[in-house]
């Protein structure tokens, strides 16, 4: 039983149909990768599948629960997370209560209670913070706790999405290139983190244009261009689609190439 | 000695209720980085709704109660039609249509009411109390206990609660806040309408010392502005600081060099604030990604 099932969806921007009928299922402990050249669509699936653009037709479901086009905080309660390609973190907060804010729909208690400072209150912030350190080690970022989230590097505040979208206890995570701007031995990590989430039972979909990891870790690939579904499969039929090579390296006939604009 | 006692008594209670404009401005400003300039229309409100529903024979705290919460409907009425559909707007356009909004509730008000001044009586009655050579109005108290009860509230609210933290979070990054489960269309509602209360108790209690007309909006807004400039935009702490100094520097102000300058205190304290120091006495300076 698939936990997000995506039918027949698509967008258009002005007269642009940036998607076009792309369905796709994940299952729990499934890594579903989404490839394709820029521009083909890939981050604009990501943001109708997590609430942040209303889909123009098709229909998203998570745990056969019609969920499309609703609100993120709504879908973070069912389990939905994600992270973003151009980040969307705390800049003004620490790198210790970045993590903790996705602690808070655990966290959730009452109003008097936390303002009269009482035990149950505290206890609740402590379990968040310790909770929050945790993640931090898993994803590598331990050290830098108490330092501002803004001062980070690229390749870190990445790895500090991931520690705060995991807070939110997933079912379903969204990874738009996490190893984006990361170096060899921190893109290997990344590969870690990725198979460990996978194997504690959180379904994952992918976007990621790092090739030797997609094709490392994915059980399931769809390749995405101009908007439209070319191709889907295990890496090894994927890698050796001839529409997918097309895609990527040009087309060996010069009109197929000329007839599409690059979007 | 006593006159001094005098200028500082009467000081800190002005500074009281520019302290409470200045944290209504803090409640809007920490969720959306938006000053509203409606801030001071809440304080009129809050006055106005009060005395005619006194005169209308509700009994005072009744009637005050109702003038908060009619404000504080007000303020959640105007963050949905106003505000909320401007979503994604520059912050300047929107601080725009907080001043739009301020014209629109003084234009309402004249006509819904009057163009008269008019008074409460005081909650504690009129004798003054001597303390120190000098005296003080028991109203003066109930606006300070009101600023220092506030204030305390909100303090606890944006460093305890997760309520308040999600203030907060939303403030910083939208986006962010919603994908960790934050319901930030709740927030901006919650931020206007507590921001709305505030100014209408400010203009509860102030009401009996200093009379409330149409038009005291614009310059309650003002003064609480520079309050808040002068502690630094959206720390509780720095409302009260802000609000307490600013009535202490107008009150002496008036009394040792003339009544005519007080007026003018205000623009000195946001002009001198802006040039030496412009994240405030309790900001922080803010650091850009480039």
């Amino acid at each position: 039983m698939s936990l997000l099932s995506v039918e027949g969806l698509g967008i258009a921007f002005g007269g642009v149909r940036a998607v076009h009928d792309v369905g796709l299922t994940v299952a729990p402990g499934e890594i579903v990768s989404i490839i394709g050249p820029n521009g083909a669509g890939k981050t604009t699936l990501f943001n109708m599948i997590s609430g942040v653009y209303l889909p123009g037709a098709g229909r998203v479901r998570l745990d056969g629960e019609d969920v499309t086009g609703m609100a993120p905080h709504l879908l973070a309660r069912r389990g939905l997370s994600r992270t973003f390609q151009n980040l969307q973190i705390f800049p003004a907060m620490s790198v210790l209560e970045n993590a903790a804010t996705g602690f808070h729909l655990r966290e959730r208690g009452a109003l008097l209670a936390d303002l009269l400072a009482l035990p149950g209150a505290r206890r609740r912030s402590a379990e968040a913070l310790a909770g929050a350190r945790d993640l931090l080690a898993r994803v590598g970022l331990d050290r830098a706790a108490d330092r501002e989230a803004g001062e980070l590097s690229y390749g870190a505040l990445k790895r500090l999405e991931i520690a705060r979208a995991l807070a939110t206890a997933p079912r379903l995570l969204l990874l738009d290139e996490p190893a984006a701007g990361c170096n060899a031995v921190e893109t290997e990590e990344i590969d870690r983190l990725i198979a460990g989430m996978a194997q504690s039972g959180i379904a994952i979909l992918l976007v990621e244009h790092d090739m030797k990891l997609v094709m490392r870790i994915s059980t399931h690939i769809v390749v995405l261009d101009h908007g439209e579904k070319i191709a889907e499969g295990d890496p090894a039929t994927v890698s050796r689609h001839p529409d997918v090579i097309a895609a990527y390296l040009g087309a060996p006939v010069a009109v197929e190439g000329a007839a599409h604009a690059d979007g | 000695m006593d006159a001094l006692m005098q200028f500082v008594f009467s000081g800190v209670t002005v500074g009281a209720v520019y302290a409470l404009v200045a944290l209504g401005f803090t409640i809007i400003y920490n969720a959306s980085d938006v000053v509203n300039f409606a801030q001071g229309e809440f304080v009129m409100l809050g006055g106005m709704i009060t005395v005619f529903a006194h005169l209308a024979g509700l009994p005072l705290p009744l009637a005050a109660l109702g003038a908060i919460l009619a404000t504080a409907a007000l303020g959640v009425a105007l963050n949905r039609l106003a505000i909320e559909p401007a979503r994604g707007a520059p912050v300047v356009s929107v601080i725009i249509i907080t001043i739009g909004a301020s014209i629109l509730i003084r234009g309402a008000a004249q006509l819904i009411f009057d163009k008269q001044l008019h008074g409460l009586p005081a909650f504690s009655g009129d004798d003054p109390i001597r303390v120190m050579g000098a005296t003080i109005l028991p109203q003066s108290l109930w606006v300070i206990g009101g600023a220092l009860a506030v204030f305390v509230g909100l303090w606890a609210f944006f460093t305890r609660t997760l309520t308040g933290k999600a203030v907060l979070a939303t403030s910083n990054n939208r986006t962010a806040a919603q994908l960790v489960g934050i319901n930030t269309g709740w927030v901006m509602t919650l931020a206007f309408g507590l921001s709305a209360a505030i100014g209408a108790l400010a203009g509860v209690l102030v009401t009996p010392i200093t009379l409330v007309s149409y038009d005291v909006g614009v310059g309650l807004a003002l003064k609480g502005f520079a309050a808040a400039m002068l502690g630094g935009m959206g720390n509780p702490k720095g409302a009260l600081a802000g609000g307490l100094l600013l009535g202490l520097f107008e009150a002496l102000t008036a009394g040792y060099v003339s009544s005519q300058y007080k007026e003018a205190v205000a623009f000195v304290v946001i002009l001198g604030v802006l040039f030496a120091m412009p994240q405030g006495l309790f900001g922080r300076a803010g650091t850009e990604r480039v």
